[in-house]
């Protein structure tokens, strides 16, 4: 198979054009591209997202926490976690759209519905998988269970946690895009509206998602890391260097 | 049955035009649009029979191609330690980008239709099903290995009736999770030009009806495909390694439930 690679190359020279230039729209009349229409589409996307994971977080975390601590409810929270993964993302956003309304109250509820399941699973897979001696030793220490679960608890499980916020991050800021479709116009806008920014338009917006979330995934995983408890991250770096 | 659907084909195009003389209360229910039209949704399901299969064969061919590519990257790796990494780099960022994203990079490329949709997919079930089979690989018991070793197999032999089918639990509990959530992303495939049931819910996105239905289908056949992967699991391992990762709650039962519930959802 041979590739139309000059066709490719132009492509993507002109999707960076896009971003970084404006032109007039392809049915004429308004001027479309650019870093500033950029810009105000990413900080829309960024601000819905934020939004969303914080209120995911939010509800997502004391509950899983809690869940956790006490031992109990693991049907819950693996039947949670993997209902959460049959979400049709599209499905579900033109569902808000459809019953709720448009704007970025429906987009939020539904970038929250999209969340909450990965932070709700692992905090509690995170929690349980804590060494039931470290937690007993915290216990003979005299502290109160919210102390266990605050000072013991939580650090040994910021790794398992924070991934499935990672995920819940990525899965928002990914759906965020298609919230032109709730009335929420974010970079999605560059690809759904083909007709207003034509193709390159719509490589152009691919692109940005592309290093918008992958920014997110780098932020997060440093978020992590200092986190993480230092004797943990030691802890781990002497096993895998005996490994 | 026939004239009915003709005459409502038209309606659940969404913008195009409304029957002026409704004859019964479905169609009145779908010109209104105001509420999920059961009794025409019953009636009309034959429409959304094409979507389905379509959505169907985009999940299969990705999840069949994507376990291809990832056992192949698996068995490379197995041996030589040194790829890991990488290969768990590159699948973890092809993993990372948004699917809408992923369909409209590779329309330059590889044009719009279903190829560029089950590329798209294939690329992103890679991460889940190489890192469950490395995983599986290397929780295979030390014991194990040693046992192979001393009847005298070959390395070759101890992969293949060694340490696969030990690993069978932790690569069907990959393959689980790629399947569903394929199925869920799959509905983005409209924005690389394919069908199936996103095509349709995008070409009708203010019809309640068909947005409850098409997304009803979606859920029901990542819950199918599910099933069916735990049966074959529980088929193909009749002798079952005890590995809860969590403590669960005690019981037959409920140890039955959390594996059909499935894995649990954390990420390394």
């Amino acid at each position: 198979m041979t590739l139309p690679l000059a066709s490719v190359v132009d492509s993507f020279t002109g999707a960076i054009d896009f971003i970084f230039s404006t032109r007039e729209a392809v049915g004429g009349g308004v001027q479309v591209g650019g870093l500033e229409q950029v810009w105000d589409l990413m900080a829309k996307q960024i601000e819905v997202s934020a939004l969303a994971l914080a209120v995911a977080l939010a509800l997502a975390l004391p509950i899983g926490l809690y869940l956790g601590h006490r031992g109990t409810g693991e049907l819950l929270a693996v039947a949670i976690g993997n209902a959460g993964r049959a979400i049709p993302e599209l499905a579900l956003i033109a569902f808000m759209a459809a019953f709720i309304g448009l704007g970025v109250f429906p987009l939020t509820i539904a970038l929250m519905v999209l969340g909450i399941p990965p932070i709700l699973t692992n905090a509690f897979v995170g929690i349980r998988q804590v060494d039931r001696d470290a937690v007993e030793a915290a216990r003979g220490m005299g502290m109160t269970e919210l102390e266990v679960i605050r000072r013991v608890e939580l650090p040994l499980a910021v790794p398992t946690i924070m991934t499935g916020v990672r995920t819940a991050a990525i899965n928002i800021v990914a759906t965020a895009t298609i919230g032109p479709l709730v009335g929420v116009v974010t970079l999605g806008d560059f690809i759904i509206n083909v007709n207003v920014y034509g193709d390159e338009g719509v490589l152009a917006g691919a692109i940005l998602v592309a290093l918008l979330a992958l920014a997110v995934e780098l932020l997060l995983a440093g978020v992590q890391r200092l986190l993480t408890p230092r004797g943990l991250a030691l802890q781990r770096e002497a096993t895998r260097a005996t490994a | 049955m026939l004239v009915a659907l003709a005459t409502l084909a038209p309606i659940a195009q969404g913008s195009g035009g409304f029957v002026r003389e409704p004859d019964d209360a479905a169609t009145n229910c779908v010109a209104e649009n105001t509420t999920v039209c059961v009794g025409w949704a019953i009636d009309n399901i034959d429409r959304y029979v094409t979507p389905t299969l379509q959505h169907l064969e985009m999940v299969v061919l990705s999840v069949v191609f994507g376990f291809a590519i990832a056992f192949a990257m698996a068995l490379l790796s197995h041996r030589r330690r040194w790829l890991v990494p990488g290969f768990t780099g590159v699948t973890g960022v092809l993993y990372t980008l948004p699917s809408i994203a992923l369909f409209s990079l590779l329309l330059p490329v590889t044009g719009r239709g279903t190829a560029t949709a089950v590329i798209a997919l294939t690329l992103y079930t890679l991460q889940i099903i190489y890192r469950n089979i490395v995983t599986g690989l290397s929780n295979v018991p030390g014991e194990a290995r040693d046992a192979g070793r001393g009847m005298g197999m070959t390395d070759r032999q101890l992969l293949w009736r060694v340490e696969l089918p030990l690993a069978v639990p932790e690569i069907v509990a990959g393959l689980r999770i790629a399947t569903v959530s394929t199925v869920a992303i799959a509905t983005l495939a409209i924005f690389a030009g394919a069908g199936g049931l996103g095509a349709e819910i995008y070409n009708n996105i203010t019809f309640k009806t068909g947005i409850v239905v098409c997304g009803a289908i979606a859920i029901a056949m990542a819950i199918v495909l599910d099933a069916l992967l735990f049966l074959a699991q529980a088929r193909l391992v009749r002798w079952r390694r005890q590995t809860p990762t969590v403590a669960g709650p005690p019981g037959r039962f409920a140890g039955f439930f959390r594996r059909l519930l499935g894995p649990i959802g954390a990420r390394p």
